[in-house]
């Protein structure tokens, strides 16, 4: 290469070092391959040349061409790259400012509860019944073998509403949720299979008690039904319920009005420590028993034709139960430090294959 | 009920443990509420005597004694503070590690003041047993060392406390808890033997029933010369031990028969009963003073007994003050009547009076029982408290009181699931007392024993009015066929325990379940998920409110209002969960958490009934973050809360329409109502009226939202056709209407959009603007309509025909002019 060739490639060079900026990089690429860069006229020279000359210096000038050509291009990149460098430090921001803030919604635990109760009854077949909270004294009291004068009613400090019409009985706040079962013995023919979970009010409000609280009732009536498959499908229930395959369940003779035989279900727990399924002790839970003939009498049913089980829990001792949750009240309190802490998320509601 | 274990062996011959007795009485139905055991906590004091004791060498006050304390405590060197102690005496001894109940210290061995002490001697206060004088306490001359001391001492008699259901009036008895306990293999029943007392000679009081209904039978006897002083002491025992107060022979007495054999008895003091004769008769409008000094105005269904003066006793529940016996009673009427239940329940429910008494008779007590147990009871009086007794007096007589149960084995396993011999069953039943009338391997009849009265009771229907009459009367003849066998069914079981029934699964109809829940229960799950995952925390609120604050949210009719609330502001049915929801908002508030969001789905009810309400409300501001100031909530959140919950449910979203007509515990220009067609309402929302906030003491914004899920239409479940996929790119346009600023913008969108169906697929609002630019008394709106071409690109004619119709539309429909 001739000298004069050697020393433009060495001052583009130098050139291109101390551009440190696009617009600098931009000049020594127009002042060396622009329209009258000093490349450009070194190539226009050729055209006044021998052609022997031009053979010799055209194929040194093309190879400087294609060199600078390189050498302009590859600064070209290195600082457009160090530009988005500095844009982007430019641009840096502290990743501990917190995201978009955003409320967390959640159900509560009844639902959650009862949800679960839906789940794990309809496996069994059973279907989610309603109705009213305001009954008739009949649908909540005479239809369930349970008339005015009945010590049991003396336990089950009702709610009085007055009544419709004049001259008529007064309605009550229902104690329990048995009118749903009344009201679907009457509405349709067995076979029934169907829980009946829902609010219900008794007058007695302390630590323990509260004025309204929920209730999960159950029925089947069918052919066939024993009081084996009541003890089956009732511990099939709490052990899914509790997810535990070997909870101690107990069932001891008691006493309802609308159900004979009738019992008090008990699960085994530790007293010490609050555990389930663990421990010496028993807790009761639930209470059941054969629908009693003159129920099943009350609402047209043949009792030679036809016999089954009911039974009923609290929703919100499950709840305590199962969650530990200590206070009864504080369901109603609507406190949202406590329903935060006991809610649950809305995009994992109870399903059985998810695992409740 | 409460009994001693002792009484308990007073009538049942057995060697069963109390915890075999515990668990058998949790078996068969006759729960466990408690097992007080006095002895229990004394077990490790023993008794022991002191061989030696001489003086400590380095105190003054301390006696070094060697002490026999039987088995392993042959020679126990004890120091010992107390005056009397004193080589030969008879004392209670704590070994190491004994817990003492007084103090709450355990003993350990050690030294005092220099010499070993392997224990501790004890004083009755130490037991917790009285304060006796100084010092140790002394045991009688002769007693054996090395005994368990609450067993030397007679305390090792636990009491047990059991639930008695209502149907089991039998079992508030010791007698009838020791035949059930026999009857389920725990012993044997010891016979129970009256002896008859010879009358003397005519009683001077006699008795008349003119309320026969509340009252068949009743006898009576006097007994003359007695002295009524305080019960011997096994007498007052047996009562402390149930926690009665023994008051005196004659009264302890009659408790005794009542929790004895379930027998209630009255006793009136002879001398001051008018007349000779007691009347037991309806109410009068008399006022009755109590035993226990309350006052009753006695009405014609209550059953009373009255002599010549007026009214003694309210029956069967409490007698009152004036002819109760005393210290100086020396003549005794011993009464022993058989009472209606139903009229002892609703008597003693009407004055609120509880007795021992009314317990037995609502519940029912043996009905052959009184001849004997008044012959029991006056055998106890003389021999506690002397006296000459007359003749019987009785009205009434003994009601026909029998009946049979039938049972045909099967029964036992097709209703009861248990597989049981029937010889079994037979036995077990006899040991209840009923007797077999008629047995075969099919079946046996038994005749129910006077005491159960809960057995093969007469039939009380009270069927559904109106169910047809065929249907009404196979149903009432099924139960009375069926239901003697299911109180017979209910016995064996509950003798065998019901954990002998095998547990069987519900069998499958259906390899996979049909949905538990309805479409529409369903859909009510899935609104609240909704509403969850937008940001609001479920709560349950009561269903009965304040009625002043259920009164701001609308009607409260008289209707609603609960006739016996629990408090006074919990009296009144709420028209809507709304009014919880701002009370929480209020308490949230006060507990320093005013930006929050929350819902309810639940009742509310008005003169209509009872209908099911979703609300939402969201209360204070937004979260401050960097370069986003804290904004109100606005009813802009609350309506998309809404409109999110109704698109969820299936509503129809194209047909709803708003209005400005919300109900009026909302702010009345920022609040709206959401509708289905011209009438059906489906919601509303808004903020609320700031009068409201200040009249509950709220000063945060509070916005909210109300929805009726009932109201809304179930979605037709049809299959949906394939979605129109146009090939050809939207294109949008947009433009500015200047309206009158009274005209809603929803009204413009939809004339807009309907001003060319087939191309103009979304119409929105992007901008709303009042102000200089456009004439006073009129608004900007700025539109952008997307159009979306299915069979070619759109010419510039034909995107110029759809606009041009777009401008006549909103100036055909609201007066609309483009903006110059």
């Amino acid at each position: 290469m001739s000298d004069d060739l050697e020393t433009l490639r060495e001052q583009t060079v130098q050139a291109l070092a101390a551009a440190t900026d696009q617009r600098a990089w931009d000049a020594v690429r127009v002042g060396t391959l622009g329209k009258s860069g000093r490349l450009t006229a070194l190539l226009k020279e050729l055209g006044r040349m021998t052609p022997d000359e031009r053979r010799a210096r055209g194929a040194a000038l093309n190879r400087l061409r294609d060199d600078l050509t390189r050498l302009i291009e590859a600064r070209g990149q290195e600082l457009e790259a160090a530009a988005l460098n500095a844009r982007l430090a430019a641009e840096r921001v502290d990743v501990t400012l917190p995201g978009a803030p955003e409320a967390e919604g959640l159900l509560h635990p009844i639902t959650r509860t009862i949800e679960e109760m839906a789940a794990i009854f309809g496996a069994m077949g059973f279907q989610v019944a309603e109705g009213p909270d305001i009954e008739s004294d009949w649908h909540n009291f005479s239809a369930l073998n349970t008339p005015a004068h009945h010590p049991a009613r003396t336990d089950q400090d009702t709610f009085y509403l007055p009544p419709e019409a004049e001259g008529q009985p007064e309605r009550v706040l229902r104690t329990q949720t048995s009118g749903v079962q009344i009201r679907t013995m009457l509405g349709q023919e067995p076979p029934i299979r169907i829980i009946a979970p829902g609010r219900t009010y008794r007058a007695d409000h302390d630590a323990t008690h509260s004025p309204m609280f929920h209730q999960c009732e159950g029925l089947v009536i069918e052919k066939g039904i024993t009081l084996g498959h009541l003890k089956g499908c009732l511990s099939d229930f709490l052990r899914a319920f509790f997810q535990m395959p070997d909870l101690p369940v107990r069932f001891r003779a008691s006493y309802f009005p609308f159900t004979e035989p009738s019992m008090e279900i008990d699960i085994g727990w530790s007293r010490k420590t609050g555990q389930i399924g663990a421990g010496d002790d028993w807790l009761e839970v639930l209470g059941a028993g054969m629908v009693h003939p003159r129920v099943l009498a009350n609402c047209g049913l043949d009792a030679r034709e036809w016999q089954g089980f009911a039974f009923g829990m609290g929703i919100e001792r499950l709840t305590m139960l199962r969650h530990g949750i200590p206070d009864l009240r504080s369901f109603y309190e609507s406190d949202v430090r406590w329903l935060r802490h006991y809610g649950t998320s809305p995009l994992s509601p109870a399903l059985l294959h998810e695992g409740l | 009920m409460k009994f001693s274990l002792s009484w308990l062996r007073e009538h049942l011959e057995t060697t069963a443990t109390l915890e075999e007795i515990t668990a058998t009485l949790n078996t068969i139905g006759l729960e466990v509420e408690g097992v007080e055991d006095p002895g229990a906590a004394l077990a490790s004091f023993r008794t022991a005597r002191i061989i030696e004791a001489v003086q400590h060498p380095n105190a003054d006050r301390l006696r070094v004694c060697q002490v026999d304390a039987g088995e392993g405590f042959e020679r126990v060197q004890v120091v010992c503070g107390a005056p009397n102690a004193r080589a030969g005496l008879h004392v209670i001894f704590a070994p190491p590690g004994t817990h003492i109940p007084a103090s709450g210290i355990t003993i350990k061995a050690g030294k005092l003041r220099g010499e070993a002490s392997g224990g501790m001697l004890c004083s009755l206060r130490e037991l917790g047993l009285g304060e006796d004088h100084d010092g140790i306490a002394e045991l009688p001359e002769g007693t054996a060392p090395g005994q368990s001391y609450p067993l030397f001492a007679k305390l090792d008699d636990p009491v047990i406390d059991i639930a008695i259901t209502p149907n089991r009036g039998d079992a508030l008895a010791v007698r009838g808890v020791a035949r059930d306990l026999a009857a389920a293999g725990l012993g044997r029943l010891k016979p129970w033997l009256v002896e008859t007392v010879e009358g003397q000679g005519d009683s001077t009081i006699t008795w008349r029933i003119t309320y026969p209904e509340a009252c068949p039978w009743v006898l009576g006897r006097t007994i003359r010369g007695v002295k009524n002083g305080p019960s011997p002491a096994w007498l007052r025992r047996r009562l402390e031990s149930i926690g009665l107060r023994p008051i005196s022979a004659l009264v302890d007495i009659t408790n005794f028969f009542t929790h004895d054999l379930g027998r209630p008895l009255h006793v009136f003091d002879a001398d001051k009963v008018r007349g000779g004769e007691l009347t037991i008769c309806r109410g009068a409008g008399e006022t009755f003073t109590a035993l226990d000094g309350s006052e009753h105005v006695m009405t014609p269904d209550d059953c009373v007994i009255a002599d010549s003066s007026g009214v003694l006793s309210l029956a069967g529940i409490m007698g009152g003050a004036e002819s109760g016996v005393s210290e100086e009673t020396t003549t005794v009427f011993v009464e022993c009547a058989l009472f209606d239940p139903v009229a002892i329940a609703l008597s003693g429910r009407r004055h609120n009076l509880h007795s021992d008494a009314r317990q037995r008779f609502e519940r029912g007590v043996d009905q052959a029982l009184p001849p004997a147990a008044l012959e029991a009871a006056t055998r106890m009086i003389i021999d506690l408290c002397g006296g000459v007794a007359d003749n019987v007096v009785s009205a009434g007589g003994e009601p026909a009181w029998q009946r049979q149960a039938h049972l045909e084995f099967a029964r036992l396993e097709t209703l009861g699931g248990l597989v049981e011999e029937p010889d079994h069953a037979v036995h077990l039943l006899e040991g209840l007392g009923f007797e077999v009338r008629e047995c075969d391997a099919r079946h046996v009849v038994v005749d129910v024993p006077s005491w159960r009265n809960d057995i093969a009771t007469p039939m009380l229907l009270d069927q559904q009015p109106g169910l047809p009459e065929a249907r009404g009367r196979a149903a009432a003849e099924g139960a009375v066929a069926i239901n003697p066998e299911v109180d017979l069914i209910e016995e064996v079981l509950r003798l065998r325990g019901l954990d002998s029934v095998p547990a069987v699964s519900l069998p499958v109809h259906s390899a996979v379940p049909l949905p538990a829940l309805t479409p529409r229960q369903a859909r009510t799950a899935s609104l609240r998920r909704t509403l969850a995952a937008r940001g609001l925390l479920e709560t349950v609120g009561f269903s009965f409110v304040a009625q002043e604050q259920a009164a701001q949210f609308g009607e409260t009719p008289a209707g609603l209002h609960l006739l016996n609330p629990i408090a006074a502001d919990l009296d009144q049915m709420r028209p809507t969960p709304l009014v919880n929801l701002l009370a929480a908002i209020k308490a949230n508030a006060a507990r320093g958490y005013p930006d929050i969001g929350l819902f309810e789905v639940g009742p509310g009810f008005d003169a209509d009934g009872q209908k099911q309400v979703a609300a939402g409300i969201r209360s204070g501001h937004s979260a401050r973050q960097p370069g986003q100031p804290a904004r109100p909530v606005d009813l802009w959140q609350v309506k998309a809360d809404a409109l999110a919950a109704l698109s969820v449910m299936g509503a129809a979203m194209e047909g709803l329409s708003l209005s400005a007509d919300a109900p009026a515990y909302y702010h009345p220009g920022r609040s709206g109502v959401i509708r289905q067609g011209p009438k059906l309402v489906l919601g509303h929302f808004g903020q609320l009226h700031p009068a409201l906030l200040a009249a509950r003491g709220i000063d945060v914004p509070v916005c909210a939202f109300t929805l009726y899920p009932d109201a809304v239409p179930e979605p037709k479940r049809r299959r949906k056709g394939p979605p129109a996929l146009s090939a050809f790119q939207p294109l949008r346009r947009d433009f500015a209407f200047v309206v009158s600023a009274d005209v809603p913008a929803e009204k413009l969108l939809k004339a807009v959009k309907g001003a060319e169906r087939n191309l103009i697929v979304a119409v929105s609002l992007f901008d709303v603007y009042e102000g200089d630019k456009v004439p006073a008394g009129h608004k900007s709106l700025g539109i952008e309509i997307t159009l979306q071409p299915m069979d070619g690109t759109l010419t510039d004619a034909e995107i110029e025909a759809v606009c041009d119709r777009v401008v006549a539309a909103a100036h055909k429909s609201c007066n609309a002019v483009l903006r110059g």
